[in-house]
């Protein structure tokens, strides 16, 4: 348990000496918003079509930031020394909770500076919203660190990752845009019930298997 | 008796095709050999007999890719890995065969190629997964590592499919077999009632399309059979050299 913490710690710290990634990743982030600005231009759309694109702009965010986690051991050529240091199930849920932080903290730019830009992405209410956005957090991690891991033992990394995370990611990404949009017609949270079973069976499924799976790519 | 299996493909195909194109579609079929007609398919109806098939076979093979996936991963058996791929590959041009029949299928019933209905959503995905897979393949050097991380992508995406099969089906409306519908009186999502949506098929119907899953299944293990063992051959003869 402490291993996990520490993993994470080390992770989490030279993140925060040399804020490339950081950086990179917040200015991909206000880029990708002023994209979407530029090209509504003044005219106002349906809001369910923002509480789509606020997930696209979730989605292509983790998928540059988030296979640095395995990407950057294995360019430093640290993999090694790691698996060496703890058992393949500690680094796993180490880069687990490092990617958590991650994009707990990219998503709540992503939110503020949606709700901020545009009026019409006014969320009712609260409560699915809020539920969704956790579990939501918790599946990308988890489905993005497995395809990380896999990812950062071949030759094109960048092109291939939102490859191989799409098709991972879609059952996830789909659930979350039909709670959002409840969420701004403000409906009760009733009615999005089956959806939020989806997804909390799609974190504990993908969890579980990650864990299951990781063990056999991380060891050469 | 060497040959049996292909005999009787050659006899099943036969009475597959004729059993498609021959039977004549009237109101009220007197013999056997007459099919019913369905209000808003009508002749269209016939392409059943192939599209179903194909969509089976493509989720048939990524089953099987994944089995001796995961069998590699047991043994570390090269071989094994050599007949995931080949399913892999059949899989794959049987999948675009279920997307190209079912959207000329949509255009003639439905009015568009596509409708982003929740069955066409999943093969759509199994689609992207099957690219993904080769794309994954085609990126790592080392033959060994190959094998054992695309046999790792097939069970992280397989387990996916359950929503898209068994989940979303029952929460999003669709035109498929089998989904939800909205009800024209009262605005109301139900149960569909439409016959060609609640999948009650006629007996002679039935017949043929059952005859037609055993044919192309058949077909398949055929063609998979000859594609492992030619890829066996190329890897023998390239580690010789």
């Amino acid at each position: 348990m402490k291993k996990i913490f520490y993993i994470f710690y080390k992770d989490f710290s030279s993140e925060l000496r040399m804020r490339f990634a950081l950086n990179a990743l917040i200015m991909f982030v206000v880029v990708a918003v002023s994209t979407i600005l530029f090209s509504l231009g003044s005219e106002s759309v349906a809001p369910n079509v923002y509480a789509g694109m606020f997930w696209v702009v979730v989605f292509f965010s983790a998928m540059s930031g988030l296979s640095r986690v395995f990407v950057s051991e294995e360019e430093r050529g640290t993999t090694l020394i790691l698996s060496l240091i703890a058992n393949p199930v500690t680094v796993f849920l180490g880069k687990f909770l490092f990617n958590l932080v991650l994009i707990f903290f990219i998503n709540s730019v992503i939110a503020l500076l949606y709700m901020f830009l545009f009026q019409e992405f006014l969320i009712q209410n609260w409560n699915s919203f809020l539920l969704a956005y956790v579990l939501g957090n918790f599946g990308i991690s988890a489905s993005s660190t497995i395809i990380a891991a896999i990812i950062s033992k071949a030759n094109v990394k960048g092109t291939l990752y939102p490859v191989l995370a799409f098709p991972v990611l879609l059952p996830l990404i789909l659930m979350l845009i039909e709670i959002t949009k409840s969420a701004m017609e403000g409906n009760p949270i009733s009615d999005v019930e089956a959806e939020l079973l989806v997804l909390i069976s799609y974190d504990v499924v993908m969890i579980t298997a990650s864990i299951l799976v990781f063990d056999i790519i991380w060891r050469d | 008796m060497k040959n049996f299996w292909k005999f009787l493909l050659f006899v099943l195909m036969t009475i597959v095709i004729i059993g498609t194109f021959v039977p004549p579609i009237v109101q009220y079929p007197k013999s056997f050999f007459e099919f019913p007609l369905i209000p808003g398919l009508e002749d269209k109806a016939r392409i059943i007999f192939f599209h179903v098939p194909t969509a089976w076979l493509t989720v048939l093979a990524y089953l099987l890719a994944m089995f001796y996936g995961i069998r590699y991963l047991k043994r570390k058996d090269m071989y094994d890995d050599i007949k995931s791929v080949s399913a892999a590959a059949l899989g794959f041009v049987f999948c675009i065969l279920a997307t190209v029949t079912g959207s000329v299928w949509a255009k003639f019933t439905w009015g568009s190629f596509w409708h982003w209905d929740p069955r066409e959503t999943s093969i759509f995905i199994l689609l992207l997964i099957y690219g993904a897979y080769f794309a994954l393949r085609s990126a790592l050097d080392s033959e060994e590592k190959r094998a054992r991380l695309s046999a790792i992508y097939s069970i992280i995406a397989f387990l996916t499919t359950p929503f898209f099969i068994f989940i979303m089906p029952r929460l999003m409306i669709g035109l498929h077999p089998g989904s939800l519908e909205i009800d024209p009186a009262t605005g109301q999502v139900r149960a569909s009632s439409n016959p060609v949506i609640k999948f009650e098929m006629a007996a002679n119907m039935r017949v043929v399309f059952f005859l037609s899953l055993i044919a192309f299944t058949i077909l398949f293990f055929w063609f998979w059979n000859l594609a492992h063992r030619i890829l066996k051959l190329e890897h023998v003869s390239q580690k010789e050299i």
